[in-house]
């Protein structure tokens, strides 16, 4: 059943319709099979950038939405709640678009922005590396200076979208400090590593880069040298919030099938709903669901008004994320043995949860954040 | 090249539908309302013909109640340029040949149509003839059913396919075709394209505003009327067959009495 959403315009309302209806035909009628055989869903990402949907969050006159993070992150909860995988590249998307949208120069977002916001391209984000994931800033990827552009040499990690992706925002040290690059999908000197055997996500390949001396140009540094770190950091306060949905959305999707079977599977002559120790592990569930968006929704309130929202965003990224992990381990219990077979989908939640608790910073990483705001 | 899309909002195809208790007609409130999926198809194929010829123009025509303005936004936000609506309390009931008489009359407000597209048959009534009643009005070429579609210089040519078989058929235009289910796959309204539409021009007409006579139109100008409705009667146990080696027979025999084979 469609989520009864709050929303602050009829546009929104127009983009939500727009978004149920291309969710429900492109999305769910797919990602099982591309879930089970882990191959890559061609041409859909086309088909988001065309409907407008990623762009959303970015302005008009570069080809983007205008739409709020409130509306947004409620776009990337609907399509989660069909294909996590491909909210979560969605998502990441709108995180690599984050450094040249802010910290571009006026020439660098007229020639990169309107293409990257609406042309059906994708990108990814490339901060971590094998030895540097929590600790950014013990990243050691090199991009030396010279006359022509910057040389980077170095390993990235984790990159979602790693191979397939037509640009990258690239972290990468400049001397002492860091700095960030729009770097592109190809170009000499750069592979990818083999996809890795991933619990979940199977559709959307996550690799690490190779950088062997490959030239970017000096118009490809976003912001001044050293400015990296702020420019990620800033990002990855958006970037959670869109994880927050998505795990806001993964959770309602695993409410809704384990409250469909409840009312359909009978155990001692009624229906299992109506047995009040799995009416309240529903009941826990919804309320899980619920406050996820609840926490998500004014995190992107207080962004939308230009409010501080760093802590809110760390809050609703931890909150919404473990909300997903209790929701889709509880869904397979309400299952029962079938939940932990592949023939319902609750099995497949229950993987695609656990990543959501360690990406886009760990929830350890959000409680480190959420203290640093404590402490006086 | 100026196309016309005759479109219909329909209820909803997943959801139940009845009609009303009091005239027989469709009760059209007590469900979802939706452009119909064929005349997504049908706006598609226009679209399509506009992209290849510059200059172009999509029109999209409907006849229905107010709220059917929203599948009118729907074609308007896929990139049709224009609608006319004609809404009047009047056209309640009109059967297949009063719609086309309507229609004829909402086409005369419109000047220089090269081309009039529509589904071959709406997922509602199911009557699947105002296409050709409105070509045969206008004095136009009628092209039904066609799966493929093509427009070159003056002449248009489509694949029609029916139970019958494949013909190939072409006429001067302008000319009347109607689309099949395998004309194309409609596109997505782009988040941009809904913006747009709320800004495009849509003509709203009464019956006077069209020089319709109301005697034209509605369930009294009906040819056919609908004493009495009774819902589907609810599945039943089916029939049971004992295999007494002669299962196979007494299968094709059921199927026969069924009209199936």
């Amino acid at each position: 059943m469609a989520v009864d959403r709050l929303l602050p315009t009829q546009e929104a309302e127009d983009l939500l319709d727009l978004t149920r209806d291309l969710a429900d035909k492109e999305l769910a009628t797919r990602v099982e099979e591309h879930e089970r055989a882990e191959t890559y869903p061609e041409g859909l990402f086309a088909t988001l950038g065309a409907a407008g949907l990623l762009g959303l969050p970015y302005p008009e006159e570069f080809g983007g939405g205008a739409q709020p993070y409130e509306v947004y992150l409620q776009v990337l909860e609907e399509l989660a709640a069909r294909w996590a995988a491909v909210a979560v590249a969605t998502s990441v998307h709108g995180l690599a678009c984050f450094p040249v949208a802010t910290f571009g120069t006026d020439a660098q977002k007229e020639r990169w922005l309107p293409e990257l916001l609406g042309g059906g391209v994708v990108g990814g984000y490339s901060l971590s590396e094998p030895q540097a994931g929590s600790d950014a800033a013990a990243l050691t990827c090199k991009a030396v200076a010279e006359e022509a552009g910057y040389r980077v040499t170095g390993t990235k990690a984790w990159i979602t979208h790693g191979g397939r992706a037509d640009f990258y925002a690239l972290f990468a040290r400049t001397g002492e400090r860091i700095s960030c690059f729009l770097a592109p999908g190809q170009v000499e000197g750069l592979s990818f590593g083999k996809p890795e055997e991933k619990m979940g996500l199977h559709a959307i390949p996550t690799t690490t880069a190779h950088w062997d001396g490959a030239l970017l140009e000096t118009d490809r540094l976003l912001g001044a040298e050293g400015q990296g770190l702020q420019i990620a950091f800033s990002a990855l306060d958006s970037g959670r919030l869109g994880i927050a949905a998505c795990a806001t959305g993964l959770a309602q999707a695993a409410l809704d099938a384990a409250v469909d079977y409840a009312n359909e599977r009978t155990t001692f002559g009624k229906k299992i709903v109506d047995h009040q120790g799995l009416g309240f592990l529903l009941a826990d569930m919804a309320a899980a669901v619920d406050s996820a968006r609840a926490t998500y929704l004014d995190a992107a309130r207080r962004r939308d008004l230009g409010r501080p929202y760093s802590r809110q965003a760390s809050v609703a990224k931890l909150v919404a994320t473990d909300a997903a992990m209790k929701v889709t381990t509880d869904a397979v219990q309400v299952f029962g043995g079938y939940g932990y077979t592949r023939d319902f989908p609750v099995e497949r939640y229950m993987r695609e949860a656990k990543i959501m608790q360690i990406f886009e910073g760990t929830n350890q990483i959000q409680r480190l954040v959420i203290s640093r705001g404590l402490a006086r | 090249m100026n196309i016309v899309v005759l479109v219909k909002q329909v209820p909803d195809t997943y959801s139940e539908r009845k009609l009303s208790s009091g005239d027989h007609t469709l009760d059209r409130d007590a469900t979802d309302a939706v452009l119909d999926e064929i005349d997504e198809r049908a706006v598609e194929s226009a679209l399509q013909l506009k992209e290849a010829n510059d200059g172009s123009e999509v029109t999209v025509v409907a006849m229905g109640p107010d709220r059917a303005t929203d599948a009118i936004r729907k074609a308007l936000s896929m990139g049709a340029d224009k609608a006319v609506h004609l809404s009047d309390e009047a056209i309640h009931g009109t059967d297949a040949i009063g719609t086309a008489k309507a229609l004829v009359k909402v086409l005369g407000t419109l000047e220089g149509t090269d081309l009039v597209l529509a589904g071959n048959e709406a997922s509602d009534g199911r009557t699947g003839a105002v296409p050709a009643m409105v070509a045969e009005l206008l004095g136009l070429p009628s092209l039904t059913h066609a799966r493929e579609l093509t427009v070159d210089g003056g002449t248009v040519t489509v694949r029609r396919e029916t139970d019958d078989g494949v013909t190939v058929l072409t006429a001067e235009l302008p000319a009347v075709v109607s689309v099949n289910e395998k004309i194309n796959e409609p596109r997505y309204p782009s988040f941009k394209g809904i913006m747009a539409a709320k800004k495009k021009p849509v003509t709203t007409l009464t019956l006077a505003d069209a020089g319709i006579e109301p005697s034209d139109v509605g369930l009294s100008a009906a040819w056919s009327t609908v004493t009495e409705s009774n819902p589907k009667p609810p599945k039943s146990g089916g029939e049971k067959v004992e295999d007494e080696g002669d299962g196979g027979s007494k299968i094709a025999a059921f199927l026969v009495g069924q009209k199936l084979i």
